[in-house]
């Protein structure tokens, strides 16, 4: 009996650990397809992209690096053969030419920047150029630059190629449905959230409570804190996912912030009330000579200072910490002459280390601001100036909190 | 400028514009709406369930100054009665003790009175044996002085000689 026992025990044993087994199995050959796949695009490869070494190649590096991408670039090295590899994969190109839709993978291009290689498509040439896709006149087999390095013979196509930006927005947009509706999920059989979205939820319930209601007020909140919550948590993943070595940099793209920003115009001229317009257009209170003058000046706040300070600022605190963080790192590189070996490496180790602590706090303050201010100006939009006031008995009007914000925006 | 113009994608705008449009679209359906509906419920929860135990504890409060007031209540009823039972117990002491010196006087009274009138029976009494026995006595002193012709003669000889011819 107790024999069949100890059988039967290890036969379980056994079943358990071939389990593993298969399981590790499966991901070792994942991992080993991956490998080859990425060594596939890798080695059709060489001679592209040099070695960063010299101080103009860092900075042509970081510009190049600050730009968008058509692949997923890893990491790059030098076989012992002299081979220069890149590792990574490639991603769709979806571009619209004078001749239509063409898609194909960027690996098409063969890592070219400098619009040396000419991919054929749909009767199209087309051309990668400074991270950006041309076409060709027709009749035009090579791309011609003038002396400020602009194509003379190629216009740019509209790209809606499945970039490193658009993944990465892809990325955090699953995330993010993912995440949170789990949290959504959790309410309906439980009070409070355990796991992950215990994290998540006093997050959700500082943008409700710091940003939403104090900028918009009790009354109006409700209605544009999903907007708010979206953009919070939008930016700030976007930006710590810039501080990975993945190297997006997804709200350092003017186009991303641009897009954040006129939604939030969108959001607060559509919901603005007519308290707005009149203290936009025919400001109460001023002679009637000024008001004129006053609109010219309210509109070009609200339609262009106000979206383009948002978008400006997103996208130059982005930039700038990835070129900071990025100029620290190749210090390494530029002062190895000055400083030797180990000087420049922990100089550069250190700075890049206190600045990327700092880039953790940018990259949530930013999205804080960002958010901040789209609650402001959406509170702006919906505040009522012009409500019953309650008086004391001498007839002056008693401030309330309604009030005091208003003084305050 | 330029360069940023330049950089500028019109392309990854419209695709970042209609990322973002569904990505808002899904969350608020899927996830904020839910969350921010329980948040709320939860904290209107916990209010309601503060005001509720802050109700109950007034209530309590409520209930044991109740509780105090009518054994305060009680205590005083207490002592009342207690009071006026002792006062009921003196008074009735002192009622009978004042009934019992009554009825006593009044049946020593009685008892004086009867012994007087007794003693006044038995003083009479006394009289009327004495004045039969005298009235005997006298009978008998008289038939013996008038039991012979001689004793009658010399009665009448002596009364007559007490009389005195004036």
């Amino acid at each position: 009996m107790t024999n069949f026992a100890q059988n039967f025990k290890q036969q379980n044993f056994e079943k358990e650990i071939m389990k593993k087994v298969s399981k590790t199995l499966k991901t070792v050959a994942l991992l080993f397809i991956l490998c080859f796949s990425l060594q596939g695009f890798a080695s059709s490869d060489k001679d592209q992209n040099p070695a960063v070494d010299t101080k103009e190649e860092v900075d042509a590096y970081i510009l190049h690096h600050i730009k968008d991408a058509h692949d997923f670039h890893l990491f790059s090295y030098t076989a012992s053969n002299g081979e220069r590899n890149h590792i990574g994969f490639p991603l769709p190109v979806i571009v619209w030419t004078n001749n239509g839709l063409a898609t194909f993978m960027s690996s098409a291009f063969h890592h070219d920047d400098e619009g040396e290689v000419v991919v054929e498509r749909n009767g199209s040439r087309l051309v990668k150029l400074h991270s950006k896709i041309y076409e060709l006149e027709a009749g035009a087999s090579k791309v011609e630059l003038d002396e400020a390095n602009h194509a003379t013979n190629a216009h740019k196509v509209l790209d809606f190629s499945i970039t490193k930006s658009v993944m990465g927005i892809l990325f955090v947009g699953l995330f993010m449905l993912i995440v949170f509706s789990a949290l959504a999920r959790q309410y309906t059989n439980k009070k409070v959230p355990t796991g992950f979205g215990r994290v998540l939820e006093p997050l959700v319930i500082y943008v409700r409570d710091e940003i939403a209601l104090p900028n918009i007020g009790e009354k109006k909140y409700r209605k544009f804190t999903g907007y708010l919550l979206t953009v919070f948590f939008f930016i700030w993943i976007l930006n710590l996912l810039g501080l990975t070595p993945f190297g997006f940099n997804v709200t350092g793209q003017l186009a991303v912030t641009a897009a954040l920003a006129i939604f939030t115009l969108v959001i607060y001229t559509v919901s603005g009330n007519k308290d707005y317009w009149m203290h936009m257009l025919w400001m109460p209170g001023v002679p009637v000579l000024i008001r004129p003058v006053l609109a010219i000046i309210e509109l070009a706040g609200a339609f262009i200072i106000k979206p383009f300070s948002l978008l400006v600022r997103l996208f130059a605190n982005i930039s700038a910490g990835h070129i900071v963080v990025m100029s620290l790192i190749a210090i390494m590189f530029t002062l190895k002459k000055s400083l030797g070996v180990v000087g420049a490496t922990g100089l550069s180790l250190v700075l890049a280390f206190f600045i990327t602590l700092i880039e953790v706090l940018v990259a949530f303050l930013q999205a804080y601001i960002f958010t901040m201010l789209s609650a402001l100006f959406i509170g702006m939009a919906v505040a009522e100036h012009d409500h019953d006031h309650a008086h004391d008995v001498k007839g002056h009007d008693v401030p309330d909190a309604e009030d005091v914000r208003g003084d305050f925006i | 400028m330029e360069v940023l113009l330049n950089d500028f994608s019109p392309g990854l705008f419209v695709v970042q514009t209609i990322l973002l449009l569904g990505l808002i679209l899904l969350l608020v359906k899927f996830a904020w709406k839910p969350i921010l509906n329980s948040l709320n419920e939860r904290e209107s929860g916990i209010l309601d369930a503060l005001a509720s135990a802050e109700k109950a504890r007034a209530d309590i409060q409520n209930l044991q100054a109740d509780n105090e007031k009518m054994l305060q209540v009680a205590r005083t009823e207490r002592e009342a009665m207690l009071k006026e039972a002792r006062e009921i117990k003196d008074k009735m002491i002192s009622d009978s003790k004042e009934l019992a010196k009554v009825e006593g006087d009044k049946m020593l009274k009685q008892a004086q009175a009867a012994i007087e009138s007794e003693k006044k029976a038995a003083v009479a009494d006394i009289k009327n044996q004495v004045a039969e026995l005298s009235v005997a006595i006298a009978e008998k002193v008289i038939k013996e002085e008038l039991s012979s012709n001689e004793k009658q003669l010399k009665l009448v000889d002596s009364m007559l000689s007490d009389i005195k011819l004036n």
